[in-house]
Formats: C-alpha cells, sequence, structure tokens
C-alpha cells in the first residue's frame, strides 16, 4: 500500500473511528482501545489550542460546553499549518452560526477580540518614536506610522465590556447589547491592551494606518464628531508606544 | 553537528523566565518548541532572544510531519530556516512521526508503519531538512500505542538506517523507550539493546500517564508528571553506557513552577557527574 493511502486512511479514521489498515496490537482485540489514544489526542489538543486561544470564550461557555463547541467548530476548521497561533479566524463565524449560542450573540465578537489579541501578542516589533521627533515635523504635513499590533475593531455588541468582566476584578457588564470600537495595541512591554475608543478616534486612527498625514486624519474624526479633538487619542497611542515613525509629507 | 553540553536542560516556557533570569540552577541548556518562534515578534522572541544569550540553546520542531506524505511542507521548512538562522541553535532535532495531512495540522505525533518505502520517504526527507538548514538534525524515537502488520523493520533498526543514509544524529527519548515497550509488551533493556547509542546526541526524559486495557497497562506519553522511576533506572543504564549526554527533561502540560523542574534536572545532574566522575578515575 503506498504511504499516502495508509495516511488517508488513518486521517479518515482519526474522524469517524474506522480502524486504519494493518493496525494491530499486542492483543489485537485491544487495537480499537489504542487507537482511540490518538483520536483523543488529537481532539483533546486541537480543543486546547483553541481553548488557549480564545480564553474568555471558554470562561464565558464553561469547560465542557466548550469542548463541544471546539469539537463542532474542529470538523469543519482545522489549523492550516503548525503554526497554531495562526489558527481561529474563523471560530468567530461559528459562534455566530451556533444555534445553541443564538440567545448570546456579544459571543462571536468577543471571540473577534481574543484573535485580535492573538495577532497583537505575536505581531511584528516596532520601536516607538521619541517625543521630539513628533515636535520636529509641520503639522500639516505630519506622517505618523503606527506599531504592527494596532487594529481597531467595531462591535455590535458589548464585546469589550464581556472580556473585562472576565479579567481579574473586573467590573460586571451594564448592557451586552450596547455596540462598542476597540482599539487594540501591544505596548513596549509586551502588554496587549484593549481600549474602548470613539467612533471619530476609530476614523482618525484609520487614516493614520493608511499613511494620510495628521491633519487630514483629524478631519475624518471631525466629520463624525464637529468636537472631537484629537489629542486624547494621541496621547494614548504615543503612551502605548503605538507611534513608531514620525515624518513629514513629501511637499 | 549538535554542541549542546553534556548536561541537563529542561523546556523553557514563558512563566519560568524570571525565574531563570535569577538562578538557572544546574541547567546547562534550554529547548523550545520551534512552533511557539513563528509569529513575527512580541514577548517570544524577546524572551527567546535574552534566553539565547546566556545559555545553549535546542530547537525541538513538533509540526514538520517528516514520516508524512512524500515531500515536506516547504513553506514549514523555510520557517524552520529563518528561525535556526536568527537564533543559531545549538541543536535541531524533529520526531519520527506524522502530523500534518494534506494542508491540515492535526497537532499530534501519528505513527507510521516502518517498510523499507517509509524508509526511503523518511530518509529523504531528513536529507531534505539537513540541506535546507544547512546543519545536522536530530530524529526522535517515538512514544507508540499501536502497531503495524505491514512493518517489516523494527524500531530501533528503522532509526539506525535513516540515519546511516543520512547521516543525522538520534535523539533517545527514554521515557518513549518505556512506554512504547511497556504498551507492546516488551523489555526495554532488548529496545536499548539493539538501538545504536553511538548515533545518539541528546537524551529526553519525561512523564507519562497509565490507563488500563484487559491486557495490562496501557501507558500515555503526556509530557505532564515527573520522570517515573523505571525511566530514570533506564537513564542511568544507558549513561553508564555512553558516558555523559545532554539529557532534556520536559514538562508540557500542567508546568510546575520552576522549582519542580530545576529539581528534575538536579536529579538528572547527578547521574550524569556520577557518570563523569567514573569516566575520569578511569
Amino acid at each position: 500500500m503506498p504511504h499516502s493511502d495508509f495516511l488517508t486512511a488513518f486521517r479518515a479514521g482519526l474522524q469517524d473511528g474506522t480502524l486504519p489498515p494493518g493496525l494491530t496490537a499486542i492483543d489485537p482485540a485491544e487495537t480499537g482501545q489504542r487507537f482511540a489514544v490518538y483520536r483523543n489526542n488529537v481532539a483533546v489538543g486541537l480543543s486546547e489550542a483553541l481553548a488557549a486561544r480564545f480564553p474568555v470564550i471558554r470562561r464565558l461557555v464553561g469547560e465542557e460546553f466548550f469542548a463541544a463547541l471546539a469539537r463542532g467548530f474542529i470538523r469543519d476548521d482545522r489549523p492550516a499549518s503548525p503554526v497554531i497561533a495562526e489558527w481561529g479566524e474563523g471560530f468567530a463565524d461559528f459562534l455566530r452560526g451556533f444555534a445553541p449560542l443564538v440567545a448570546h450573540p456579544y459571543m462571536a465578537d468577543v471571540a473577534r477580540l481574543e484573535h485580535a489579541r492573538g495577532r497583537a501578542f505575536h505581531a511584528a516589533d516596532a520601536m516607538p518614536v521619541a517625543p521630539g521627533d513628533l515636535a520636529a515635523c509641520a503639522p500639516d504635513r505630519l506622517i505618523l506610522g503606527l506599531h504592527p499590533s494596532v487594529q481597531v475593531l467595531r462591535f455590535g455588541h458589548a464585546a469589550i465590556s464581556v472580556w473585562l468582566a472576565n479579567q481579574p476584578d473586573g467590573p460586571p457588564v451594564r448592557d451586552h447589547a450596547r455596540a462598542e470600537t476597540a482599539l487594540i495595541l501591544r505596548d513596549p512591554a509586551f502588554q496587549v491592551h484593549v481600549v474602548g475608543i470613539a467612533e471619530a478616534d476609530a476614523a482618525l486612527i484609520e487614516a493614520l494606518q493608511q499613511g494620510r498625514p495628521l491633519a487630514d486624519a483629524a478631519r475624518c474624526a471631525l466629520r463624525i464628531d464637529p468636537d472631537h479633538s484629537a489629542q486624547h487619542i494621541l496621547v494614548r497611542l504615543m503612551s502605548g508606544g503605538a507611534i513608531t515613525s514620525a515624518q513629514e509629507e513629501a511637499p | 553537528m549538535s554542541h549542546l553540553p553534556a548536561r541537563p536542560g529542561v523546556g523553557f516556557k514563558s512563566k519560568h523566565f524570571a525565574d531563570i533570569a535569577r538562578n538557572p540552577g544546574p541547567v546547562g541548556f534550554f529547548e523550545v518548541h520551534a512552533e511557539n518562534y513563528m509569529g513575527a515578534g512580541g514577548l517570544p522572541h524577546a524572551q527567546l532572544t535574552a534566553l539565547r544569550a546566556d545559555h545553549p540553546l535546542s530547537v525541538h520542531g513538533v509540526g514538520l510531519s517528516i514520516g508524512g506524505h512524500k515531500g515536506l511542507d516547504e513553506d514549514h521548512l523555510a520557517r524552520l530556516k529563518t528561525l535556526c538562522d536568527r537564533y543559531q541553535p545549538d541543536s535541531f532535532s524533529e520526531h519520527l512521526a506524522w502530523s500534518s495531512h494534506g494542508a491540515e495540522y492535526l497537532n499530534d505525533l501519528l505513527p507510521l508503519p516502518y517498510t523499507e518505502q517509509t524508509l526511503q520517504i523518511v530518509a529523504d526527507h531528513v536529507d531534505r531538512v539537513q540541506e535546507v538548514l544547512g546543519r545536522q538534525m536530530l530524529l526522535e524515537n517515538p512514544a507508540t500505542y499501536v502497531l503495524f502488520e505491514q512493518s517489516t523493520i523494527p524500531e530501533p533498526e528503522f532509526m539506525a538506517s535513516v540515519a546511516d543514509r543520512t547521516g543525522c544524529g538520534l535523539l533517545l527519548d527514554v521515557n518513549n523507550v518505556f512506554v512504547s515497550c511497556a504498551n507492546h509488551r516488551r523489555d526495554p533493556l532488548d529496545y536499548l539493546a539493539e538501538f545504536r547509542l553511538d548515533l545518539v546526541a541528546e537524551i529526553h526524559l519525561g512523564g507519562h500517564d497509565q490507563e488500563d486495557l484487559p491486557s495490562g497497562p496501557l501507558l500515555i506519553d503526556s509530557h505532564g508528571a515527573p520522570v517515573a522511576d523505571p525511566v530514570w533506572a533506564l537513564f542511568r543504564d544507558i549513561i553508564a553506557r555512553t558516558g555523559p549526554l545532554p539529557t532534556l527533561v520536559e514538562w508540557d502540560n500542567d508546568v510546575p513552577e520552576w522549582s519542580v523542574l530545576a529539581a528534575e534536572a538536579a536529579r538528572a545532574d547527578a547521574i550524569l557527574r556520577e557518570r563523569g566522575q567514573s569516566l575520569a578515575a578511569q
């Protein structure tokens, strides 16, 4: 039998329990129980890897429910490479379509938040600029580069509040149905932060991410909120080490 | 070549970073799972850079699927090369097992029959790894729970043949020997008598769990418990024959406090030193 056929049969058996061809044991009657070790290792290993990526979802639904959830998810979505940290992007969509969770529509948003935190944790490194670098540039033409960990996420439900409530000493959730917008960033000490921001702040950050000058980005924010002040969010980015370059746009 | 010191090593876990910086105890090297350091940046690389500056390093792959489909995952091999180029580890090792099927990763070390066909595939894969990485790799014996009717080559002979054909070294996981031999109801000393100990460049020691089948115990390689006494006894027996070797204590699940791992490393250290002294006295 070609090795590839053996592997395909073994792989199919992991899913449906059929014993692969030639599989045996010192007491052949026990072959099934022994094969079950591999089936269990694969299922539990992937389930635990998923739980490590989505600790708040696991906390919210409990260990037993999460195991069932993971089994369902893993049936159709397994890691595409041995770099498990890149896996799980589809988990939020899976939760949205998972019938038993239909009364908890914020779950999918919390999963998106946790996936983004994982991305921020592993994002490329970049050194923050010194405050003096900003002062040296003409504000109208100032282009700020943001840290690779910086992400803006919009949630239809209170994903940030739910996530915070599930951290040590976190405040209780007031309103699960409240729409929220998150800034996610990793600071120079490698802490990943989740910050609730206004829609105008989000517009400003996204304009900066597109490479537009600061003055231009601030105008984007003002279109959403005529009273918006860019200073607050810039201080937040700066203090988190999230501004990693400052240069003047070519005139 | 593997250049690890013939001392105890410990599998590095992020949560032990500060403890290790304060006092690495008897630990002479650290080993990391390659796949945990394949992100672009952040804490994993910052810690590994600092660890590497102070200690010899072994990079241990768990995802290359050397026993899998013909033709390795070249993307993954490129990631391994990037990692090895960056950290210049003193050793790179992988498993005699498979873990991927097509484009999906199954996250477990799965068994393969030992035949002329699989020997050729594994040897080709090891050749390719050594070609891309530009270094010798070590191949580790697996813990197994089943046998295959189609197998025609005993595992120690299979591993020796891969080494002969490719020039790779061997990583002898003593817990895996104990687990597999218990599961297949054979004497681990017979297995070790067939094993080419002269090709062994690193030892692994780890813990296992036990289940019970009608015919007797089924041991599960869990890496979540202290090294068992009979595994220590086998280790002592091996070191008495080989002399001191780089010896890793593995603990990957339910990872305990650093002091517990340091104590396991100290136990390995005592056995390595005992043998080192008796060699010096000769």
